[in-house]
């Protein structure tokens, strides 16, 4: 039996709306768990489920091997951090951190100690009599994850702590979440609708897309073998690009580029993926394009061009010299593509 | 240069603000510190007199009214727990009614704030013969209960604390209900300090309301015992300066209560987080 098991889930919203449907999921002990997906999926809908800060409509959720369906938030002993903070305002930093360990009753001397050794951790020791209002956002971020290691739950909620940083702040916190999961094992779930993050975070990453779970893997799973045309895009960073295609034989006909895939699939219409890095551009290669653009990132460029009437990017080493307008030959190996059925969206 | 002769405008134009409005409290203020026959004879003084402790002594312990059964001394008291009364049941009221809409899933919950907030358009002088009939078959005439009750209950401030906690984020209580806490103490350690700043606001608002009540305690009072300052402005006998001195110390209670609470009223009147 696992951890945390979510038994076909569903949320159905008084309006009728279907959030979550019939999800389910098993989460280890001590393992850091991802959602993600776009805005309006469900995946906080989930979490706030586990939370029980919203009802369920049909399923089962088990924590430890108890049914918490009925059970109220403060018995579940899980911990949240929230988009935004929700620091009490008019409490000192140290009575945030302290008041959920006050309402259990815990003796002061031994909540003294706790908080000071949360603070010392997160390094926020010298901001425990502030204010919330008198914090920066990234210190905020840090009381607020002060708040839920105190408690010293059973889990983790993070509902997108991350998204009201700035760049350089939400990678620092980024790493700083994942040393603190890893140094405390405490079991974590992650909700988040960057794929950055949710790749370099996530033990295991559940892909949800319009309340249905996608794919769930590791991120090494869902980055080489996406199970959908919807993990395919979603997943990697520049997009994966997707052409229609007919595949004959094995041989799959994008306009009037052929790619041999050493197999034998008959599909009338499909669907090919390959990642902008998987393309090889090198002069002898079989096709040639015209560079309508070319993206400088400075160790890499992206150059946007077009098959037919299908746009594609690819990438390039920076060190090569490709400018816009010029042509360059490639090569798509059959080995390194996806195919998907484009009717149903899954991998052929 | 363009600054200081706006900020030299603007200070002139409030100085004359302040002058209208000090200058006639100023004048009574002097005329109540001459002796009666002074006034009587030279009018309206700009200058202090030398009478003041005489005059004010005389006006806070005489007994006065149709029977001669009070003291001003007593009317103050007499307003004072009436007023504060109003004010501290009117921020109960209405920060519970408020707590209780905004919540609580209450079915129809909007409707029955509505419902409270057209009592506005129901003034106490509008209900006074029904009020004063519930009042008698309480046997509530001639208590303090009974000048207190009927007005304490203000749609005005459930409105501005409704407003306020409908402005607090969901993920407050959120937050709070992981961390283990329950309805009532999110009520005593979020939402009554949080509202602190409201709280003052209201309280000074219907104190002052509660302080000018005229009507109502001259309905509800037969004895002279339960006459209040207000009151007393219309039914003090005596000679004018006994009268002027009676009127400055009939503002005091309102100020005092300003100046105590002026800080968390400004913030409370202004605030928007």
């Amino acid at each position: 039996m696992s951890f945390l098991e979510l038994q076909n889930i569903t949320k159905i919203y008084p309006n009728g709306t279907k959030a979550v449907n019939e999800t389910s999921l098993n989460i280890e002990n001590g393992e850091f768990v991802v959602f993600v997906g776009p805005s309006g999926c469900g995946k906080s809908t989930l979490l706030r489920m586990i939370a029980g800060l919203e009802d369920i409509t049909n399923g089962e959720i088990s924590l430890d091997g108890n049914v918490i369906n009925k059970i109220d938030p403060s018995e579940r002993d899980v911990a949240m951090v929230f988009q935004n903070y929700a620091l009490y305002p008019h409490m000192s930093v140290f009575n945030n951190m302290a008041y959920g360990l006050k309402n259990r009753g815990i003796s002061k001397e031994e909540i003294n100690n706790k908080v000071n050794d949360v603070a010392k951790l997160l390094e926020i020791d010298q901001l425990l009599t502030r204010k919330p209002s008198m914090l920066s956002g990234g210190q905020r971020q840090r009381v607020a994850m002060g708040r839920a290691i105190v408690r010293n739950p059973k889990i983790f909620l993070f509902d997108e702590p991350l998204s009201n940083l700035d760049a350089k702040l939400r990678n620092q916190m980024r790493l700083e979440i994942k040393r603190l999961q890893r140094q405390m094992g405490v079991t974590s779930i992650f909700v988040t609708h960057d794929q950055t993050e949710a790749m370099t975070l996530g033990d295991r990453i559940v892909v949800i897309n319009n309340g249905v779970v996608e794919q769930v893997g590791t991120p090494k799973e869902i980055y080489s073998k996406p199970n959908t045309k919807f993990v395919a895009e979603f997943i990697g960073s520049p997009q994966m690009n997707l052409f229609n295609c007919k595949i004959e034989n094995g041989i799959a006909h994008i306009a009037d580029m052929k790619i041999n895939l050493n197999n034998s699939t008959n599909v009338d219409d499909a669907i090919l993926g390959i990642r902008p890095d998987d393309i090889l551009i090198s002069d002898n290669g079989q096709h040639t394009c015209v560079a309508n653009l070319v993206e400088y990132l400075g160790s890499d460029m992206i150059i946007y061009s077009k098959i037919g009437d299908q746009e594609f990017s690819c990438k390039l080493s920076s060190k090569k010299n490709l400018n816009a307008g010029d042509t360059f030959k490639f090569d798509i190996s059959g080995t390194l593509v996806h195919l998907f059925d484009n009717t149903t969206g899954s991998r052929v | 240069m363009t600054k200081y002769i706006s900020l030299t405008i603007n200070h002139f134009i409030l100085s004359i603000g302040l002058l209208i409005m000090i200058v006639p409290i100023w004048i009574i203020f002097a005329s109540s510190t001459h002796s009666s026959l002074f006034i009587n004879t030279n009018g309206l003084q700009f200058f202090l007199g030398d009478n003041f402790i005489d005059n004010y002594s005389r006006v806070l312990f005489k007994q006065s009214g149709f029977f001669n059964e009070i003291t001003a001394l007593k009317m103050f008291f007499n307003s004072f727990v009436m007023a504060t009364g109003i004010a501290t049941l009117s921020v109960i009221t209405s920060l519970m009614a408020a707590y209780g809409l905004v919540y609580f899933k209450v079915k129809y919950a909007t409707f029955i704030f509505w419902l409270i907030f057209i009592t506005l358009l129901v003034p106490l002088e509008l209900r006074i013969m029904p009020s004063y009939i519930v009042m008698s078959k309480l046997n509530l005439v001639n208590t303090f209960a009974g000048l207190i009750l009927p007005i304490s209950a203000s749609a005005i401030a459930t409105f501005f604390f409704r407003q306020f906690y409908k402005s607090i984020p969901d993920e407050l209580l959120e937050a709070a209900k992981l961390d283990g806490t329950n309805s009532l103490r999110f009520f005593i350690d979020f939402l009554i300090p949080l509202s602190k700043t409201m709280i003052a606001a209201v309280f000074i608002f219907m104190f002052v309301f509660g302080y000018n009540q005229y009507l109502w305690p001259l309905i509800m009072t037969t004895s002279e015992q339960y006459w209040t300052v207000v009151m007393g402005l219309k039914t003090m006998y005596g000679s004018i300066s006994d009268r002027f001195a009676f009127v400055i110390m009939s503002m005091i209670p309102p100020v005092i209560i300003i100046i105590f609470l002026q800080k968390l009223f400004i913030q409370g009147i202004f605030q928007n987080k």
